[in-house]
């Protein structure tokens, strides 16, 4: 639950970075009441007496993560993932904010729903949990929801989860319907009929392996409709998560344009590639698929150079009777909310991005997108703070997960740099101790 | 009007407001003028159509605007005739033409058309001998309900030019919108549409209309508040998500209201639907509703104009004169 009463914590002796200011540097942070009073080189004076210090040893301190698309399991699929295991997964992993996916039983696309989770994420969640409504009813591709309704309710986003709008008419009205609103429309580019019952993505290791591929093609396919759609609208556009060195190739061409579009990326598809399929393992079942390695190169250049805006977990848990299968019929998907800050700074150690631009794909952007106060070390903002050291190694263990789905393929695997601490609206959700 | 000044009306169809300059505009909305007063009459009937036939050819149901035109024929003394898409060839596979040449060959000095298809009235206007009255075609235009709305707000107001009217709703699909947009653009008045942008359509801006999707700044200052009928079918989630998401936003309640001027008349071309874009008391308020009015404009603005066709001249003196 999170608490509404803060004490009052100066968080000293950290390595601020903060990309909205471009602010890479020593300096201390100053909480008061769940906000962020002050920010700055504050106590080289000393500490003030009524204030809770923590003395962050020169470690980095970063706004919290902001995560754009997780799906949480409640209501109607708790045994995977409730929202009280997903927000401890989140506070380990850095995340502040989660962004739930509608795609529940029953879909959160009306808004009593709506409501229900808000209420839920502050009954039983350790951090911010932020419901994205339905974009159409039933997730049936066919109608809009209450796009104003719904906002005034409390959706951040409208998305239909892991569906695509197969019907561009239904994508341009609510596009188009969107712009009365500001709302942002989220979707998963791919189109169906090309992806057809493939399970990973079409090439040799799917024709090793005997299974049948889904085509790069199917999503820059529909990528490219989706942004003529939103060129056509002037709608707020965002491609939930793209794979493909041909989709970054769109996406920076429908920038150049000056288009209001933007697009994220799960951790998988920038540290992994089709080969890691190897002999079936069901947890690098993902949608879209991994992808060849030219195209996860590619997918690294376009966070490298912010063509790609947001890195979202796509935490998608499932228990071990939807992965205990053949490769064909397991279930897609993995989690993600602990391992996608860790699989991030893969990059800056491999020096293929910079850490504050990490930061600003993993907070700053994703906020900015979803029109939040977080992701920003500034007065006034929320005090949802990340405390880590990017250096320790250590190996991922899918066992010691707080999240009740262990379903990732990142089991492990080497990694460097540990969240230290996780701080929302100014109380430690986790400490690494 | 007291005008003795005949303006001449070289025009053997009306298809739509393009057409009229503001000269005929004017002689048109001071003919029915006269008319009013005489339809207020106990002893309604002049014989201006005397011998004359007007066929009433609704492909579309209608009740108001089929009664209105009946009347206005009647009330001139012509013969009308009423054929419905009910019992008519057209049910038995005819098309448009073959209806028309049929009918025209019965020698029908007026067609009064009403069809689904945008362009049939014209297309109707190139194959018979008399002349045509556009009673609504697709989404394209309604020039008589054009007319009465002008003579409805000059009535109360007594002016057009320089008036602030916001049409709000279901501009995309309205003939109502698109006929209103261009006689009150003629005569001066500035014209504001409000909708979703669903329910515009592209490029709505070129029609010399300031394009708000908020009915606060839609509505400000405005002098006329015109709402249009919104069809149930589209509301369902393809052009907009439900009734009550469009009742919120875009619904006519006294909320809304307050955003136009302090006496700002309320306007709709009817059948209303009460409770979708129209809160019911704003609908039945005697002061600032003048829906009921416009429906007795329809008439006197129907006869003006079927005068208008058969005699080539406007006179607001023939009201008066039998």
């Amino acid at each position: 639950m999170i608490e509404t009463t803060a004490p009052k914590t100066a968080y000293v002796n950290a390595r601020l970075l903060d990309p909205a200011t471009g602010t890479d540097g020593k300096g201390d942070v100053l909480t008061v009441d769940g906000e962020i009073a002050d920010v700055g080189a504050l106590f080289d004076a000393g500490t003030p007496d009524d204030a809770i210090v923590i003395d962050c040893g020169g470690k980095c301190l970063a706004p919290g993560f902001v995560d754009m698309m997780a799906s949480l399991g409640e209501p109607g699929r708790e045994h995977k993932e409730t929202i009280h295991t997903a927000t401890r997964a989140a506070a380990v992993g850095g995340v502040t904010t989660i962004v739930a996916s509608p795609d529940t039983r029953p879909i959160i696309d009306e808004i009593a729903l709506v409501e229900f989770l808000e209420r839920r994420a502050i009954e039983t969640g350790d951090v911010r949990v932020l419901p994205a409504a339905a974009l159409t009813k039933g997730l049936a591709g066919e109608e809009m929801t209450e796009f104003g309704l719904l906002s005034e309710a409390g959706a951040v986003m409208f998305t239909d989860g892991y569906r695509s709008i197969t019907n561009a008419q239904v994508l341009r009205r609510a596009l188009s319907y969107a712009t009365s609103f500001g709302a942002l429309i989220s979707h998963h580019a791919e189109l169906p009929e090309l992806a057809g019952d493939g399970v990973m993505n079409d090439g040799e290791t799917a024709t090793r392996l005997g299974l049948s591929g889904i085509p790069a093609a199917a999503e820059v396919i529909m990528l490219e409709r989706d942004l003529r759609i939103a060129e056509l609208t002037g709608g707020r556009y965002h491609a939930a998560s793209i794979s493909t060195a041909e989709s970054v190739d769109a996406m920076r061409r429908a920038k150049d344009k000056g288009l209001k579009v933007s697009c994220g990326v799960a951790p998988y598809h920038f540290a992994l590639n089709d080969a890691e399929v190897g002999p079936y393992r069901t947890f690098t079942k993902v949608t879209p698929p991994l992808r060849s390695e030219m195209d996860r190169q590619a997918i690294v250049a376009g966070l490298s150079e912010g063509t790609i805006d947001v890195i979202a977990s796509h935490h998608r848990p499932e228990d071990p009777e939807g992965k205990r299968l053949p490769f064909a019929q397991a279930a897609f998907g993995a989690v993600g909310l602990e391992t996608m800050f860790v699989i991030g700074l893969e990059l800056a150690h491999t020096g293929n991005i910079a850490l504050l631009d990490l930061i600003a794909r993993l907070s700053t952007r994703p906020a900015e997108l979803l029109g939040l106060p977080q992701g920003r070390l500034a007065k006034g903002a929320p005090a949802d703070l990340v405390v880590f050291d990017p250096d320790p190694p250590w190996r991922i263990d899918a066992g010691a997960f707080q999240s009740k789905s262990k379903n990732t393929p990142f089991d492990e695997r080497p990694v460097q740099g540990r969240v230290l601490r996780t701080v929302v609206a100014g109380h430690t959700v986790y400490d690494a101790g | 009007m007291t005008s003795l000044a005949v303006t001449p009306f070289p025009h053997r169809h009306l298809l739509g407001i393009e057409d009229l300059s503001t000269g005929e505009i004017n002689a048109l909305l001071d003919l029915a003028d006269s008319y009013v007063d005489l339809n207020r009459r106990p002893e309604k009937k002049l014989s201006r159509l005397r011998g004359r036939t007007q066929i009433n050819l609704f492909f579309e149901s209608s009740t108001r605007t089929k009664t209105s035109f009946e009347l206005a024929g009647k009330r001139l003394g012509a013969d009308v005739i009423n054929m419905s898409v009910e019992g008519s060839a057209i049910k038995k596979g005819e098309t448009l033409i073959d209806t028309a040449m049929t009918l025209n060959a019965m020698q029908p000095d007026l067609m009064v058309i009403r069809h689904a298809a945008s362009g049939a009235a014209e297309l109707l206007s190139q194959k018979v001998n008399g002349s045509v009255i556009n009673a609504g075609d697709g989404s394209h235009a309604h020039p008589t309900q054009a007319l009465l709305d002008a003579l409805t707000i000059r009535r109360r107001v007594g002016h057009l030019q320089g008036l602030v009217v916001a049409i709000c709703g279901d501009i995309l699909h309205s003939r109502v919108a698109r006929s209103n947009i261009q006689l009150l653009g003629k005569m001066g008045a500035l014209v504001r549409v409000v909708a979703p942008p669903t329910l515009l359509p592209s490029e709505a801006d070129r029609l010399g209309v300031e394009v708000h999707h908020d009915m606060a700044t839609g509505l400000k200052n405005a002098d006329i508040v015109m709402m249009l009928r919104l069809q149930l079918e589209r509301m369902k989630g393809a052009f907009v998500p439900s009734i009550r998401e469009y009742f919120r936003y875009y619904g006519l309640d006294r909320e809304k209201l307050a955003h136009a001027k302090p006496d700002a008349l309320i306007m709709h071309p009817g059948p209303m639907n009460r409770g979708v874009e129209i809160d019911t008391e704003v609908a039945d308020d005697i002061n600032r509703s003048v829906i009921r009015e416009q429906v007795e404009m329809g008439v006197a603005v129907r006869m003006a104009c079927l005068d208008a066709l058969v005699h080539g001249e406007l006179s607001a003196e023939v009201g008066e004169a039998e």
